[in-house]
């Protein structure tokens, strides 16, 4: 019984571990910033979940004590992992894009960034 | 009588959500810890109600359970698609590309889930807000048809958040 147990929680370990692969290697294989910020926001959310899941398996199945300790990671993963994209894309957007790059802003005229004032004394790094 | 509740309760649904934070830290139910998250749970609120002043009002509790249970079976989903993408698409045939989501919604709350949301499921991250808020800027890691993609955030998730919010 116990290596039944054993082998699924096993399983969840080994889920953890591609998605984490994966993640990882997508930073290495998608060549522009833009779309390497997929990898880690979306492929790592299961490689942390299956590890996590199979922390909250072992606790109960096989030490028969209740712990949710995890799920507190799972809330606080899925309320971090936006806002850090969110920071890292509107900052390429700040020193990379320019306002006719991207699509039409509608009756708005410009997207946020671009409509706070630009601050020139920034050093320039867009060139290398 | 309400109105004192509701200087004190500033934000009921945070009391409720900090004291079950504090629970689960906690790891083992006690009557100890309840006490102690309850106290967190009104004073937090409490002390920082100059810098949240709207109530965010949630209208259909229902969908709210709907919309989590398809937002974690769209994160799943989400993990296999990009896997199989950054696996086994060559770079050079991936479409990546920005895409703009006219918005109806208004509350702040509910626009922040949605951004939340789309940067969490299939092949999209939300990049920026229109300078008034009415429009959403999103990166689409392969997106051969960008409307499809549009219309798909419109109707799985703004539907359903507009009927929990507004």
């Amino acid at each position: 019984m116990t290596s039944i147990l054993e082998l699924l929680i096993a399983f969840f370990l080994i889920i953890s571990g591609i998605f984490g692969f994966v993640g990882s290697f997508g930073m290495i294989k998608l060549k522009d910033p833009m779309s390497r910020l997929h990898a880690p926001t979306k492929a790592t959310t299961l490689g942390v979940g299956g590890v996590l899941l199979a922390s909250i398996a072992h606790s109960i199945l096989l030490e028969g004590k209740l712990s949710l300790h995890e799920l507190l990671i799972t809330l606080f993963l899925f309320l971090t992992a936006p806002i850090t994209a969110l920071f890292i894309a509107k900052w390429h957007i700040h020193r990379h894009e320019k306002p006719s790059d991207l699509p039409d802003a509608g009756e708005d005229e410009l997207w946020a960034t671009h409509a706070v004032e630009q601050v020139e004394d920034v050093p320039d790094h867009s060139t290398n | 009588m309400m109105k004192l509740l509701r200087r004190i309760f500033p934000h009921p649904h945070l009391t409720v959500l900090l004291t079950l934070v504090w629970l689960l830290l906690a790891n083992k139910p006690s009557l100890n810890s309840l006490v102690f998250g309850l106290l967190l749970g009104i004073v937090i609120p409490f002390i920082t109600q100059p810098y949240w002043p709207d109530r965010p009002k949630l209208r259909n509790w229902p969908m709210i359970v709907e919309y989590m249970l398809v937002v974690l079976w769209d994160i799943v989903l989400a993990n296999i698609a990009v896997a199989r993408i950054i696996l086994f698409k060559r770079d050079a045939a991936r479409q990546p590309t920005f895409i703009s989501i006219p918005l109806e919604l208004r509350t702040p709350e509910a626009i922040t889930v949605l951004a939340g949301t789309i940067t969490m499921t299939p092949g999209t991250v939300s990049c920026d807000l229109s300078a008034q808020g009415h429009k959403l800027l999103v990166h689409c890691l392969d997106a051969p048809n960008p409307d499809e993609v549009r219309d798909e955030i419109k109707h799985r998730y703004e539907r359903r958040l507009k009927e929990i919010f507004e």
